[in-house]
């Protein structure tokens, strides 16, 4: 059972939550529970909620996460969640070092979960709403089985990438072209006004009548075009064109939900690790270590921010990007000026003690997400600073190795790997192909193929949700394919793009 | 305490049998796991276990890094963690899931799968070994078996009785009578030996390919004896024209070229049973692997006379698997079928490709001996 916190780690909190409101954060308030490590790895991985649906994914990620922990191998310090109050949970055997880094930490978080742009539309009260998600879907295990609901979220979890990331963030007005069929769609057809009645023959002759209802046919099959324009909430379209029974709508919905909760998560993971790992080095440096706490507090801290060749650490990367805009925007290291300046030696000493800052951070964890932060303010010389690089698979030698050093470069791979997560574009792009209710899906392929053992899995985990059969049209090698799966066949067969 | 997660980790665990035991042919005819196996555990690479998504493959998409080295430097195995950006070093990727699975839970999906019958053991009622077991508490007994809580119990529970309890002043003085000893009773464990003689034939004709056949083969053996049994011994005997002991490394390992004289082994596994384990306490499995080419007619009918006379009547069950070579298939099993293929404790199998192993270990451990 979780723990509040001992009276002796409760006063650290007061202290660490004094220090974090002194330096201008702004959070939600903060509630502190303590774990055991098993009870820590639960609720990892339940995703961070310890109420969730049954779910063997659960079980699975729990078995990787005690094996980790008992060999020693990984240890999972606490655990944040978005939620008002924030909900943050602390494994009970930490130091108190540990613990103190920890809840530094933890208030970066929230401020960065109360302040972002991105997680405006979350849902505060996820907590409540994920133990109602539980009760729901065990309702309905209850009601139609385990078997076919376990089924059924099996398939749904292969789909839930398929959300249009971006939607919480637009309002849509109606389709204006839609309006406008619409009032159209009302016209009859009589041509041109005629004035006298005895040129109408004239003006208005009887083929040119015949075309103009034409058209209008034509708009109207239009917009029998569903979706109208290609939509890449798949999930959505699913939720509102698929035939599907009362409890399988209602776990989709479920699903559906909880993806968009951990969407903006996923999209500033740097900057919201980079973000906490600042906090965390400012408030135990500045304020909150004692002498004989630095030793343990600097293993830790540099464990935290080390880097391995072939991974990126998010933590690193964010922390270091946070103290370079701080450094330049200090020195006063923006601007046309700044950018047009080619002498390197006037570069390096360039220091115009604005003083900006830390101001300007906190702009940049308001408005930012990973793609425009690492966009906007990774610079040549931090890329050549950090040993940034891309690295590739060499067929030839069957093995990982370092393809190049040049900005441009990296910074494409690594704005491309952000984009969108890192996955491919998908959208429904007709729910009614070739008129027999099949569905077609479009990957916009952009320079990387689709993993095809998992692509034909996913569409046949898709085409029972439809019923119908499905399609997906993508690009192999260059050439282009449209991947089908009619309930019994994987059929494959060349398009032209 | 028992937290809520056991629930879905327990069906993952069920998922994970199931998968096994769906892939159960493929596992057998692989062999892939075979290095990864620990003191009573095995690794065992699940695939599609994952949830399947439309993604990019890892290989093709290479990443963005961070550290010294030079254009063209490779990067160390293991140290590229495949992922999908936010989800960096949750080992997410395209490695199968590996899972550690029990060698007692693999041999009993391997039973159930190939329904192979439980062994009838000899010899239970000779083997026995002796077990304490502490089976209640009793008013006699040593001083150092002295049960202290039920002691103070009962003590307790006579001075409330007495009314001589205070509780302000708890103090409880056991006397003689309140004592309580724990008892125990000996238990007779019928204990079951068993060892695996494993012979393999290492002459020239017998390849790398055969080699790995005999140790995937082996290893299932293996598994499912050591179910059956619990003490279980192997021995290693290799033999090319001459036989010789050795240990298990050696046994996969070694490559001799020259002629193939079968009872050399024979004659040595003869001695070993002879010399360490008496039939009268053992269960015993000789194992031979050859390609079956041996020298001469003479010294078949040396090994089938030796087979007749010394180790069928000694041994639980012989078992002889020919292992096509790339010289074909030889003549021994046709003169084993011949000759003892009637008696009940002879299993013989031909084994042409790793596909072939699935079938035979059937046919070794169908007959339940």
């Amino acid at each position: 059972m979780p723990k509040s916190l001992t009276p002796r780690l409760a006063q650290l909190k007061d202290e660490i939550e004094g220090y974090a409101r002194a330096f201008g954060l702004d959070f939600f308030e903060t509630v502190f529970e303590l774990l055991g490590y098993d009870e820590l790895n639960m609720v990892a991985s339940y995703g961070g909620f310890p109420n969730r649906y049954p779910h063997w994914r659960w079980g699975m990620e729990y078995e990787q996460l005690s094996k980790g922990y008992e060999y020693g191998l990984s240890k999972i310090y606490e655990l944040v969640i978005n939620n008002d109050p924030c909900y943050a949970y602390l494994l009970e055997s930490n130091a108190e070092v540990d613990q103190k880094l920890v809840m530094a930490h933890v208030y970066g978080h929230c401020d960065f979960f109360k302040n972002n742009f991105y997680f405006q539309h979350t849902n505060r009260r996820m907590m409540d709403e994920m133990a109602n998600h539980a009760t729901r879907v065990r309702r309905w295990v209850d009601k139609v089985g385990i078997e076919k609901v376990e089924d059924f979220i099996d398939r749904a979890l292969s789909l839930e990438n398929l959300i249009d990331y971006h939607s919480p963030y637009i309002r849509r007005s109606p389709d204006p072209k839609r309006a406008e069929h619409e009032e159209k769609s009302n016209e009859r057809v009589e041509g041109f006004r005629v004035d006298r009645e005895y040129m109408r023959g004239y003006v208005n002759p009887l083929e040119f009548l015949e075309s103009q209802r034409k058209k209008v046919e034509d708009e109207k099959a239009k917009k029998k075009h569903f979706p109208e324009r290609a939509q890449r909430d798949v999930l959505l379209f699913l939720l509102e064109h698929a035939p599907l029974e009362a409890w399988e709508f209602d776990v989709l919905a479920i699903l559906r939900e909880e993806a968009y909760y951990f969407a903006p998560q996923g999209q500033t993971k740097i900057m919201n690790e980079g973000w906490a790992s600042y906090w965390h080095s400012t408030i135990m440096t500045r304020k909150a270590l004692t002498a004989d706490e630095i030793i343990d507090y600097a293993d830790h801290h540099s464990g935290t921010l080390g880097t391995r060749p072939g991974a990126l650490n998010p933590y690193k990367l964010g922390i270091e990007l946070y103290r370079d805009i701080e450094e330049r925007w200090n020195k006063g290291r923006f601007g046309k000026e700044w950018d047009e300046c080619d002498d390197l030696k006037a570069r390096r000493a360039w220091d115009k003690n604005l003083g900006l800052g830390r101001e300007k951070i906190f702009e940049v964890r308001k408005h930012y997400n990973d793609v425009t932060f690492i966009d906007t303010f990774l610079t040549p010389e931090f890329a050549m600073e950090q040993k940034l690089f891309v690295y590739g698979f060499n067929e030839k030698r069957n093995s990982w190795e370092i393809l190049d050093r040049e900005f441009r470069k990296v910074k494409n791979k690594l704005l491309s790997q952000l984009t969108n997560f890192g996955q491919p574009i998908i959208e429904v792009v007709d729910g009614n192909f070739e008129n027999r209710g099949e569905l077609l899906l479009a990957h916009k392929h952009d320079g990387q193929d689709l993993k095809p053992d998992y692509a034909r899995e996913t569409l046949r985990n898709l085409q029972t949700i439809w019923r119908r059969p499905c399609n997906l049209v993508t690009k192999v090698e260059g050439k282009g394919v449209c991947l089908r799966f009619d309930g019994q066949n994987q059929t494959e067969k060349k398009v032209e793009l | 305490m028992s937290l809520k997660i056991h629930q879905d980790h327990s069906r993952f665990k069920q998922i994970v049998r199931g998968k096994i035991k769906a892939n159960l042919r493929r596992y057998v005819q692989k062999g892939e796991m075979l290095g990864k196996r620990g003191k009573d555990t095995i690794s065992i690479p699940i695939p599609f276990i994952d949830i399947p998504h439309f993604k990019y493959g890892h290989k093709e998409q290479g990443g963005v890094g961070q550290g010294e080295g030079d254009v063209g430097q490779q990067l160390s195995p293991g140290s590229v963690q495949p992922g999908d950006g936010h989800k960096a070093g949750q080992g997410e990727g395209d490695h199968a899931l590996e899972v550690d699975v029990s060698l007692e839970e693999l041999a009993s999906i391997l039973g159930e799968e190939l329904q192979l019958p439980n062994i009838e053991r000899r010899g239970k009622e000779q083997v026995v070994a002796q077990k304490i077991k502490y089976t209640g508490v009793n008013t006699t007994g040593p001083e150092s078996l002295r049960h202290f809580k039920r002691t103070f119990k009962q003590a307790l529970r006579r001075q409330i009785a007495l009314g001589t309890y205070d509780p302000a002043r708890p103090v409880i003085i056991p006397t003689r009578e309140d004592r309580r000893y724990r008892s125990y009773r000996m238990q007779n464990l019928p204990e079951t030996n068993a060892v695996i003689v494993y012979m393999m034939d290492v002459s020239g004709s017998m390849g790398d390919e055969q080699k790995e056949i005999v140790r995937i083969e082996s290893f299932w053996l293996d598994t499912w004896l050591r179910h059956q049994y619990k003490g279980l011994e192997c021995r290693y005997i290799i033999h090319d024209a001459v036989a010789r002991e050795v240990d298990r490394e050696t046994f996969f390992h070694t490559r001799e070229s020259g002629g193939t004289m079968i009872s050399s082994a024979y004659k040595l596994c003869r001695d070993i049973i002879r010399a360490d384990y008496p039939p009268g306490s053992w269960n015993i499995y000789p194992f031979h692997f050859s390609d079956g080419d041996n020298w001469s007619a003479d010294d078949t009918r040396h090994c089938i006379e030796m087979l007749r006379g010394d180790i069928l009547p000694a041994v639980n069950q012989f078992a002889y698997g020919q292992v096509e070579s790339p010289y074909g298939s030889g003549q021994f099993i046709k003169d084993l079928r011949e000759t003892v293929g009637d008696a009940e404790n002879v299993a013989l199998s031909e084994i042409a490709d790793k596909d072939a192993i699935y079938q035979s270990i059937r046919d070794f451990l169908g007959k339940g001996r």
